[in-house]
């Protein structure tokens, strides 16, 4: 593997039923790429809490992944509200999930601690009313 | 245990057989809420959850978890049911409440 391999999701709004495809579709690539199962699985784990969180809150996005011999880049867009308090929703159990969110199962307020307690390397980048950009890095060396 | 031989006891009514019935299932866990259940079962485990969503077919597939059993006689949703036999994940079911479920498979892998 010399190039660096790259892929592009796009996560639909409010669709709870397709939720996970992103995250499946990658984790299918990387096994088959021969990846470490726990390097697939921390992979796995942050980009579909990532994924979730935006058919959640953010009216959907985009996911753009790239793999290199290295590491594995995932870069989730969305153009949602913003999040107004980063240090808090970083905290684990604050969700402001809404109601018929939780009775899925989700609303944990796991989300983001799980993104970041899976990746090797997270950066946030978020404005009110603008969207949200989360960059999370999980190295294969 | 193998996944095939803790079907072999027919224990838990079958509601999807799924693939991989060879790998080795390792240990009990139980929890309802998904992002819990994502970062924290083991890869191979047993989950005993009430959620019969597809949501919860997707976190299996992501976390390798080794089957499902939902408790209390709750049931795969359509969708989910569709997903589950697409993924090949095995989903068992039992009337008892969570902690009876746990228990008895912890029993079954401990037996």
């Amino acid at each position: 593997m010399t190039d660096a391999i790259k892929l592009k999701y796009i996560v639909s709004p409010d669709d709870f039923t397709r939720a996970g495809e992103a995250s499946s579709d990658v984790k299918g690539k990387l096994k088959k790429m021969g990846i470490e199962p726990e390097i697939v699985r921390k992979v796995a784990i942050a980009m579909y809490e990532g994924e979730i969180n935006m058919v959640i809150h953010a009216n959907g996005g985009t996911i753009d992944v790239e793999i290199t011999p290295s590491e594995i880049t995932m870069v989730l867009a969305d153009t949602g509200p913003g999040i107004k308090d980063i240090e808090q929703a970083m905290q684990e159990g604050f969700s402001t999930a809404p109601d018929n969110v939780r009775s899925l199962g989700f609303g944990a307020g796991m989300g983001l601690p799980n993104m970041k307690k899976y990746s090797d390397e997270m950066d946030i980048q978020t404005q009110i009313g603008v969207g949200t950009t989360v960059t999370m890095k999980v190295y294969i060396k | 245990m193998l996944l095939k031989d803790f079907l072999d006891k027919k224990i838990f009514a079958v509601l999807n057989e799924g693939k991989d019935l060879d790998r080795e299932l390792t240990k009990v866990f139980c929890c309802d809420l998904l992002s819990i259940a994502m970062s924290k079962a083991p890869s191979g485990s047993v989950w005993i959850t009430v959620m019969g969503n597809v949501n919860a077919i997707a976190v299996s597939v992501l976390a390798e978890i080794g089957c499902i059993i939902l408790a209390e006689d709750a049931n795969l949703d359509e969708t989910a049911f569709a997903k589950a036999k697409e993924q090949g994940v095995t989903v068992l079911k039992s009337s008892s409440p969570i902690f009876d479920t746990g228990l008895i498979a912890h029993n079954l892998l401990n037996g």
